[in-house]
């Protein structure tokens, strides 16, 4: 049988390569990518717990973390193509309308 | 040694492998194929934590449909290669390594000295709990409410994603 801390560490690691990627890539869609690994880290960690619990509410939050991941990649990867109709890039440093 | 502990071992090192290697390559389609590696070794994750049908929705709507529109993407608008994690504002980058490596060790610390996650161990009722007969019963009695509206989010977003990627008329 396997401690729970060992599924919560690796959880915890994909996470913050999900954080360094966010942090340090310049595409778009990379930087986009490093989101899903975060939400599928929290997924893990979610059916972890759902499983050394005995409870089934943490599965079905995965099912909804799912259904939202999906709707955010349709929606995020249709803003990046028009911006890049818009722009001609996809380099979060070339996109700074808004900066202030 | 058990085979659940094989198993845990073959498929956290793929996770970690390939989740590093999708931070760190230059080229778009490389992350995006060591992403699908990394889905489905957490689908072989969960598997070990008996939810059977949380392992199989991950390979069909994430490897499947969700990597197959990041794809679709790259290859369509084939961004330049990425200069290389730390040749561009280097300083930067360390900085934001070290917060990383700090949340880590914070979270590390939490999981490993908290008392209660310490004291958990695996319910002796969680073959049952992953099964699709569960997770239908509980989906369309007690979260019913949430399930329509993740429907009718999905259809928002469909029609969000249309309206915005499509080709501006005048």
């Amino acid at each position: 049988m396997i401690p729970i801390e060992y599924y919560l560490i690796l959880s915890a690691f994909m996470f913050i390569m999900g954080v360094i990627g966010v942090l340090t890539r310049k595409n778009a869609i990379i930087v986009f990518m490093s989101i899903e690994l975060m939400l599928n880290s929290a997924n893990l960690t979610f059916v972890t717990f759902s499983s050394y619990l005995g409870n089934v509410t943490g599965q079905l939050f995965v099912f909804f973390v799912m259904t939202v991941a999906a709707a955010e990649a349709a929606v995020g990867l249709a803003i990046i193509i028009a911006l890049f109709r818009n722009k001609q890039t996809v380099s979060i440093d070339e996109i700074n309308i808004l900066k202030w | 040694m058990n085979l659940e502990i094989i198993l845990f071992v073959i498929f956290s090192a793929i996770a970690v492998v390939s989740s590093v290697l999708m931070v760190t390559r230059r080229n778009a389609i490389m992350s995006a194929l060591f992403l699908i590696l990394n889905f489905g070794a957490l689908s072989g994750l969960y598997l070990t934590l008996h939810a059977q049908f949380i392992a199989v929705v991950q390979v069909i709507v994430y490897a499947g449909a969700i990597m197959v529109l990041f794809l679709f993407v790259i290859m369509l608008l084939r961004p330049a290669d990425d200069k290389g994690l730390l040749e561009e504002h280097p300083k930067m980058k360390w900085f934001a390594i070290g917060i990383g490596v700090f949340i880590f060790l914070q979270l590390a610390f939490v999981i490993l000295f908290s008392s209660t996650v310490g004291s958990i161990v695996q319910a002796p009722n969680n073959i049952e709990i992953g099964t699709i007969q569960s997770i239908g019963k509980e989906l369309y009695t007690k979260y019913l409410i949430p399930f329509e509206a993740a429907a009718f989010l999905l259809l928002a977003a469909a029609i969000g994603a249309i309206v915005l990627a499509k080709k501006k008329f005048n």
